[in-house]
């Protein structure tokens, strides 16, 4: 009575697998999450002492108004105009009395040596109607303005950008050009709504 | 002559259809590897910002998330069409900020406290000033490393 054993008909695998497929097909995500990464400032308590108060012409005022308008250092500018606007501000190139200064002493930095750093800061000034995406537009072109001057740098002496240097000198790197933007508390610009 | 013509009456022979359950399993572990499910239910709509200078948030355990944007059509009867937040898978209020932040906390391994991020996933068209109330809260709560979440501009 030897019966052959009877094969199991896989034909409607297929069909389960296209189940299971479209399923996963319809619940998947594949975006991966990224964006720009700030710091905030830690809270001021009242007992603290206050940060020291910095010099008018070491701070890069930015402000933008409840139509998405942006004033820098009291003036009108275009977005597109603001990374370079900050790149000259931070360099100061032929020291101008308007940009920022340079800290009296000199800090010793690993590859660099002596090197005298900017003293100056980026202020981020923003208006309850002001709209979201104006605001990060902004927040974007002032991380361009520090990255690039990283870029620059890196290239100038290490001939690579600031991307693919290793962690020591990215560190160095960093020190040169830290990411000083500050945001004001928030207070009504431009009128009351 | 008749020696080519000997087969040819049975017209295109069948494509045989035997591997496509390998095909499509290969498809299937494809995605079920690939796949994060949707954690939250989002009751408001979000379109992202554009940046280019953006980083990539590495892990996704250390990263609590903060959704703003005008509630959709389904539920504008309820909550109207202001722009409100969500915490998980309610529409929040701005005090409750502190409390989910605390209870995100809770769940984190002790070492991994530090490197807290907060993602804030905020619709473009939303005004700074629900934005600014919640860093306000997010600097109450102390945490202090956000990421403000935006599409990579092409």
């Amino acid at each position: 009575m030897a019966r052959p054993i009877q094969e199991i008909n896989a034909g409607s695998m297929a069909d389960i697998a296209f189940l299971l497929l479209i399923f996963f097909l319809v619940t998947t995500t594949m975006d991966v999450d990224s964006g720009i990464t700030r710091k905030l400032p830690a809270i001021q308590h009242e007992d603290q002492p206050k940060p020291p108060d910095v010099k008018e012409r070491n701070v890069y005022i930015v402000l933008i108004n409840q139509h998405n308008q942006l004033a820098v250092e009291g003036e009108l500018m275009p977005v597109n105009k603001l990374c370079d606007g900050v790149k000259e501000f931070i360099k100061n190139p032929q020291d101008n009395p308007n940009l920022s200064e340079k800290k009296e002493d000199a800090v010793d930095i690993p590859f660099f040596g002596m090197m005298e750093l900017s003293k100056g800061v980026v202020s981020l000034q923003n208006d309850k109607g002001t709209s979201y995406h104006k605001y990060i537009e902004v927040q974007n072109e002032l991380v361009r303005a520090f990255n690039e001057l990283k870029d620059e740098l890196s290239m100038k002496k290490f001939g690579m950008t600031y991307k693919d240097l290793d962690d020591e000198r990215q560190k160095a790197v960093r020190k040169v050009f830290p990411m000083s933007i500050s945001e004001a508390e928030p207070r009504n610009i431009g009128g009351k709504k | 002559m008749a020696k080519f013509n000997r087969k040819g009456k049975g017209g295109t022979p069948a494509i045989s259809t035997a591997s496509l359950p390998d095909i499509v399993f290969m498809l299937l572990f494809f995605f079920m590897v690939s796949t994060t499910m949707r954690e939250v239910d989002l009751k408001i709509s979000v379109k992202l910002p554009e940046a280019t200078e953006i980083k990539k948030l590495e892990k996704k355990s250390l990263v609590s998330y903060i959704y703003v944007g005008a509630p959709i059509k389904a539920y504008q009867e309820k909550f109207g069409t202001e722009p409100r937040l969500q915490l998980n898978d309610e529409l929040s209020q701005i005090s409750d900020i502190v409390t989910y932040i605390s209870a995100e906390r809770e769940k984190m391994d002790e070492n991994d406290i530090p490197f807290m991020t907060t993602s804030i996933k905020a619709d473009m068209e939303v005004k700074m000033g629900i934005i600014t109330e919640i860093k306000q809260e997010l600097r109450k709560a102390s945490a202090l490393k956000i990421n403000y979440s935006s599409r990579k501009a092409l």
